[in-house]
């Protein structure tokens, strides 16, 4: 069975509701680098040179990241070499198989929350500013409750103005309990926090923290001190650590996701407001050269809308219609 | 900022350098290394080719081939391209209404409010005239009492109305302004992605109703290629009159930012550079090339350095270095002032040459100023006047009582035994200054 068909099968029997969200949510990202895609192959119906330079700019600007995209490009052409390709549509799906073998990579990938068998399971957000950090932990927060989970959820911004009062209203919308206190240093009210936690036996905690930019030896040294607190008071916590990344970021994705994994241990990214034009093709350099997987997507402003991620979905979605332009 | 991207075109232009003659060959491998440092810079593809182009073309043209020294023609060729690609020359805010209407549209994220209240200080210090900040977000939580306590913090006043309609509460606010004096009017808005049409909408709603003098684009500066639908999905819907770029204090190469004014002609007019609320600067396209070629940018440094610096306390010191009466006091006093800079190693990059001297990724420790400050605060101000009289006792005393170890106090005072030496060289005319 081709890639294709395992890529139509998982749109046919997963369930439906979240299949359309990921078709809704990438609509305008696939509009716009599907059609390209396949006026390339319009445009070019034999593979040259010039095939190839116009698909390096295609992926180029999907944020792809130029070292993953210039690799790609030639373990393609390698391929073209040794099949003896000549036709542009018979690249279509080793273009698409390609790409998934970037993320794969031969590794088994869990994106499933690792959650703790003893007491609270802590998951620690971090990222730069203006990620959207506090507004999936509320939508993250309201997935769990749904599920029937306690959850708490710490206010460890406490340096950006409204930070608190933010989450304090993702608290009454979603009914989960909220601690935090403005001014305070983040590493105390964690502190409170997780005793709460602990005493009261929460079954998640969800941290918020301050963003900082990569480069701020203090703030991430600050970071590293917050690990620290929560390794003390809930040992092997925390738990689970998510870098959240906007889908419009660049090539600073790679940078982001090299210097917080070297503080913190990353276990999965976020990746948010994917439902606009850009096409976070980052997270596969990411995959590429730093190896931490994509947790969960925001496909959209709803709670609803924040999902665990599929990287069979994701391409998929952005593919599917150049896919199937095959038969016209 | 624009550091990585600043290393790798120096790298090329150094590797020009070497080379006796211009030719395609050598141009060829150089501008492909360039290509691929602006395209990892996040420079949008369109523009780096056009770039690319316009670099070769100039650098195979008769000039080149006849100068002497091809390398440095070829500096000034990336140089001018550079600058022509930011801009040219600086656009100045349009401050012309009574009061002046400026609006700030953008994305989720990218700084709005936060910018806000950077740029009603700016305004305030620049022109001393009467900012009022307009809080219209009122989708995102928190979002007004985020502005409202910018607000209290920079003691500038706030108009809010809560949840209501944005179109109402703005013509309100201006109403307002008219009415109390003020002089600007700076609108937060709430952000929306650009091809969110019922919110587009209601910008266009507020747009049409206020005339704003400026509408203003907040762009994250960490935006990769996807920018370029960003900004032209909001000038194809509003009449953007210049962009601002955030969070260049980042490791971001900024790419965007060098796209932004090539690709849709609307002009950055200001650059976030830290997370201070003073850290707003205007944006100056040769200074900025100047920069990132890592020439230095000696104006920006003066300027930063008058806007902080109280001039009479500069000018005892002066004359104190000079008479050669320098004492420790003077030397605190003196270093307070550097102090107000900001992180060192930014202002020291501003030298031109010196961001290739500092070895890469220095990080001057906040907290080893500290200790010189202790330390001389825990002298009496005898032995500040008189460092000589500091014998061991004495030592001792200062090292307890500013937590500092003996050594480190014999450290300090023997780098000011050296730092007064210099001064006396300066004076006799023996050294120049280094730069």
């Amino acid at each position: 069975m081709g890639l294709f068909d395992k890529f139509k099968n998982v749109f046919k029997t997963s369930n439906k509701p979240q299949v359309e969200l990921y078709d809704r949510g990438l609509e305008k990202t696939r509009n716009d680098f599907v059609s390209k895609l396949s006026l390339l192959n319009k445009k070019y119906k034999k593979v040259s040179n010039e095939y190839f330079e116009e698909l390096e700019e295609i992926l180029i600007m999907a944020d792809i990241g130029v070292e993953t995209v210039m690799t790609f490009i030639d373990r393609l052409k390698k391929r073209v070499k040794h099949e003896n390709i000549v036709d542009s549509e018979d690249l279509r799906e080793i273009i698409v198989d390609e790409m998934f073998i970037i993320y794969v990579n031969n590794e088994v990938i869990v994106n499933k929350i690792n959650y703790s068998e003893t007491g609270p399971t802590v998951v620690l957000f971090v990222g730069v500013n203006g990620v959207g950090k506090t507004t999936t932990i509320g939508k993250i927060a309201h997935k769990l409750v749904n599920e029937g989970k306690k959850v708490l959820m710490i206010a460890g911004d406490t340096f950006r103005a409204g930070a608190v009062e933010q989450i304090e209203e993702w608290g009454n919308r979603t009914g989960a309990r909220v601690i935090g206190a403005e001014n305070k240093d983040p590493a105390s009210v964690m502190y409170d926090g997780l005793e709460i936690a602990k005493n009261e036996s929460y079954d998640v905690v969800l941290i918020d923290t301050a963003g900082r930019l990569q480069n701020k030896v203090n703030l991430m040294n600050e970071l590293d001190k917050i690990n620290k607190v929560i390794g003390k008071l809930i040992p092997g916590a925390p738990h689970e650590t998510l870098l959240v990344i906007d889908a419009t970021t660049g090539q600073n994705g790679i940078s982001q996701a090299k210097s917080f994994k070297e503080i913190t241990n990353i276990t999965g990214i976020v990746l948010t407001k994917l439902d606009g034009t850009a096409k976070g093709g980052i997270v596969l350099a990411i995959k590429e050269s730093v190896g931490i997987p994509v947790k969960f997507v925001g496909l959209g402003e709803r709670e609803s809308d924040l999902q665990v991620f599929d990287i069979e979905k994701y391409i998929y979605g952005l593919f599917k219609d150049f896919v199937e332009d095959e038969t016209c | 900022m624009f550091e990585n991207l600043g290393d790798r075109l120096q790298n090329a232009i150094n590797k020009m350098k070497g080379y006796g003659k211009i030719t395609e060959e050598n141009i060829s491998e150089i501008t492909r290394e360039i290509r691929l440092a602006l395209l990892e810079a996040d420079v949008n593809y369109q523009v780096v080719k056009e770039f690319i182009n316009n670099v070769k073309e100039k650098a195979l043209g008769e000039e080149v081939a006849k100068s002497l020294k091809p390398g440095e023609v070829f500096v000034k060729i990336v140089k001018d391209e550079l600058v022509a690609l930011l801009g040219g020359d600086k656009e100045d805010l349009n401050l012309k209404g009574n009061p002046a209407i400026l609006m700030l549209v953008g994305l989720q994220g990218s700084g709005k409010t936060t910018t806000i209240g950077k740029l009603g200080l700016l305004l305030r210090k620049k022109y001393h005239k009467k900012p009022l900040l307009v809080a219209c977000d009122v989708y995102r939580p928190a979002a007004i009492d985020q502005l409202k306590q910018l607000g209290r913090e920079l003691s500038i006043e706030v108009y809010t109305e809560g949840k209501g309609d944005p179109v109402e509460i703005s013509k309100n606010a201006i109403e307002y302004a008219r009415q109390n004096g003020f002089d600007y009017v700076l609108i937060d808005t709430a952000g929306r992605l650009h091809i969110d049409e019922p919110l587009m909408q209601e910008l266009k709603n507020i747009e049409n109703n206020i005339h704003p003098e400026e509408i203003l684009l907040v762009i994250d500066s960490m935006t990769g290629q996807d920018a370029i639908h960003v900004i032209e999905g909001f000038h194809s819907e509003l009449k953007l009159t210049g962009a601002i770029l955030t969070k260049l204090d980042g490791d971001t190469r900024g790419g965007a930012a060098l796209s932004v004014r090539h690709l849709t002609h609307v002009p950055i007019k200001f650059i976030g550079v830290s997370e201070k609320m003073d850290g707003l600067e205007e944006f100056y396209p040769d200074r900025m090339a100047t920069r990132i070629l890592g020439m230095g940018d000696l104006m920006s440094m003066i300027e930063k350095a008058e806007s902080v610096i109280d001039q009479d306390e500069a000018m005892k010191a002066a004359k104190k270095m000079e008479s050669g009466k320098f004492d420790l006091e003077d030397f605190l006093s003196t270093f307070k002032q550097i102090k107000k800079l900001g992180p060192l190693e930014n202002i020291i990059k501003m030298i031109p040459g010196m961001s290739k001297a500092l070895p890469k990724d220095v990080h001057i420790d906040p907290k080893e100023i500290a200790h010189i400050e202790a330390i001389i605060l825990s002298m009496t101000p005898k032995e500040r006047r008189n460092p000589e009289i500091l014998k061991a006792s004495r030592k001792q005393r200062i090292a307890k009582g500013s937590g500092r170890s003996v050594e480190e106090v014999n450290r300090l005072l023997k780098q000011f035994d050296q730092m007064k030496i210099m001064m006396k060289q300066m004076k006799s005319g023996k050294m120049k200054m280094p730069f």
